[in-house]
């Protein structure tokens, strides 16, 4: 009872921001059209320009979607409203869980809506495909999540609402969102492949394979998760010990 | 879940102690508070009330001394929900209507009241559908009050609740308050009026410089805030004397010195000149609450650190 309405005011708050819907779906949407619609025939990657892209441009609003709950964060420390529930029988717990539970529903919207235009666009995937993409998205926007929770809670929400979007702008840069990739080999694509934005990109490329991410993609993934956790903890603590 | 903690016990404060560096914010409170009294807690700026407030709410770790809200440790009576709280400072949720953010709160607890009752109970009804951030003042306090109602705690801790509000605003605000804490629910709240806390508590605590400087029935700390005093310098007379004036509650010697605690100075003065003659360096003072609390804390003052008195000026 307390969570389900807890996680329901959670995501209304955030849909009613009208800069969220914009992030997340405007312009990934309009990104997507834009350049991909003029080079719907170029394979790019290894891959069909239009896939790659669609790829891309769901793990750029799917990004602005997780990171979401750390700006909301740093709006309650900033309006007391942290403290207000603090003394409330919410448990930190609750809280946290329908935090995380939010953040992957606020993405949901932004992968159907780009798999949609992607296919609108001719990108052809078998539903167990779409299906193997979506389930690597859930794992490789896992530390998206605790960036956006680290930097809630440290800084101040004007500070943390743009320290979240240049993490965001610059892990997707990196990554290969937009359309370039910045390496493909040398001691630059190894930092690249070092990033959690990168393998979210090649999901789509990985499920149309069908062998979903090598081995490397799922360790990128699990030690940033793994390195981060007890980041985010440590700033909780600060913060609760402060506030 | 456990629902009015009948184990009783009510709040007990013992030898609380909370500095922020050198500023002694709290010092050695002691204080037991029983299960549906109505306390104020009544002091000037930085006299500590939101201190103690924020401690009894486990918001703060007390450097020294403990909490006790009915048998148990504030981090437990709140997670039972035995505790509702209005803080002093937090502007409201962005994104929210009113009904909303009520609604949110009521479903943290384990038997909240209906949300439309605690809105209509706090005159909040009438702008249920307003978004939190377009409220005036007196509007966003009573969003405040209803939040900390709806979970029908057994203690409500209100810090200074009617600070945006005018005259009648305060005045309706208290009317609700009565209305919905009619059933032994036990309120502790912080305020800077003698009048508020004379009107609508059983019992007055009267906090200066991080210390309880009066605690009793609201006639008698009002008798005592409320009054002047007249300082003098006058050898050779007797504080029996003195006490004997017209106008006169208590006489103290200081050396020379002599203070008088009056129940009208006018009348006091008057008498004094007629009788003493040789009263010198005559001093009047009191009137206000704030001198009156300087008043009341001069003495213990003298005897304390300085920095906690800078500090809480
Ligand atoms: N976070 C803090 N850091 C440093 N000093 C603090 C802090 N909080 C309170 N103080 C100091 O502690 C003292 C008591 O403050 P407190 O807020 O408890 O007073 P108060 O009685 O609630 O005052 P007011 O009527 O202004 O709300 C003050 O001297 C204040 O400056
Ligand atoms: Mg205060």
């Amino acid at each position: 009872m307390t969570s389900a309405i807890h996680l329901r005011y959670e995501i209304l708050r955030t849909l009613r921001n009208p800069l969220f819907s914009g992030l997340t779906l405007g312009l990934p949407l309009v990104l997507f059209y834009s350049i991909a619609s003029a080079q719907r025939h170029k394979t790019f990657d290894g891959t069909s320009f239009p896939l790659y892209f669609m790829t891309a441009m769901a793990a750029y609003g799917a990004m602005w979607a997780t990171v979401a709950p750390g700006g909301r964060i740093a709006r309650d420390v900033a309006t007391g409203w942290l403290r207000q529930m603090r003394i409330t029988p919410l448990r930190t717990r609750t809280e946290f869980t329908a935090k995380v539970i939010g953040a992957y529903l606020l993405a949901l919207p932004t992968l159907i809506l780009l798999f949609l235009a992607g296919a609108s666009l001719g990108v052809r995937l078998g539903a167990t495909q779409w299906l193997e993409m979506a389930g690597l998205f859930l794992v490789g926007l896992a530390p998206f999540i605790v960036i956006g929770f680290i930097l809630g809670y440290l800084l101040p929400s004007d500070a943390a609402a743009a320290a979240l979007a240049g993490v965001v702008i610059l892990f997707a840069l990196l990554g290969g969102v937009f359309g370039f990739q910045l390496a493909t080999s040398g001691p630059m694509f190894d930092v690249i492949k070092g990033l959690p934005s990168y393998w979210l990109v090649q999901a789509g490329k990985t499920a149309l394979g069908g062998g979903g991410w090598p081995a490397e993609a799922w360790i990128v993934v699990a030690v940033w998760t793994a390195v981060l956790i007890p980041v985010a903890a440590l700033a909780y603590r600060r913060l609760a010990s402060t506030a | 879940m456990t629902s009015a903690p009948e184990a009783g016990g009510g709040i007990v404060l013992s030898g609380l102690a909370k500095s922020y560096g050198a500023v002694r914010a709290v010092r050695d409170v002691d204080l037991v508070i029983a299960p549906g009294e109505t306390v104020a807690l009544l002091g000037p700026n930085g006299a500590g009330k939101t201190t103690t407030i924020d401690m009894i709410l486990g918001l703060i770790k007390p450097d020294k001394g403990t909490v006790s809200v009915f048998g148990a440790p504030p981090s437990v009576a709140v997670r039972s929900g035995w505790v509702g709280g209005m803080l002093q400072t937090g502007s409201p949720l962005d994104h929210l209507r009113v009904r909303e953010i009520v609604t949110l709160m009521a479903s943290y607890y384990p038997q909240p009241l209906p949300v439309d009752e605690v809105l209509q109970t706090t005159g909040a009804a009438e702008f249920a559908r307003q978004w939190t951030t377009k409220l005036s003042g007196g509007q966003a306090q009573r969003v405040r009050f209803a939040a900390a109602l709806v979970g029908n705690p057994d203690l409500l801790l209100l810090d200074e609740p009617t600070a945006a509000l005018d005259v009648e605003g305060r005045r309706a605000f208290w009317q609700a308050m009565r209305g919905a804490t009619a059933q032994g629910k036990t309120v502790v709240f912080a305020t800077h009026y003698l009048e508020e806390a004379d009107a609508y508590a059983d019992r007055i605590v009267l906090l200066a410089h991080g210390q309880i400087v009066a605690d009793g029935p609201a006639t008698e700390i009002k008798a005592r805030v409320g009054s002047r005093t007249i300082r003098a310098t006058l050898p050779d007379v007797t504080v029996t004397a003195l006490s004997a004036l017209p106008g006169v509650r208590g006489a103290e010697r200081h050396g020379d010195a002599v203070v008088l605690t009056c129940t009208d100075t006018d009348v006091a003065l008057a008498a004094m000149l007629q009788k003493f003659p040789g009263a010198k360096d005559i001093e009047v003072t009191g009137g206000t609450l704030e001198e009156a609390f300087i008043e009341l804390t001069a003495i213990d003052d003298s005897t304390d650190d300085p920095g906690a008195r800078e500090a809480a000026k």
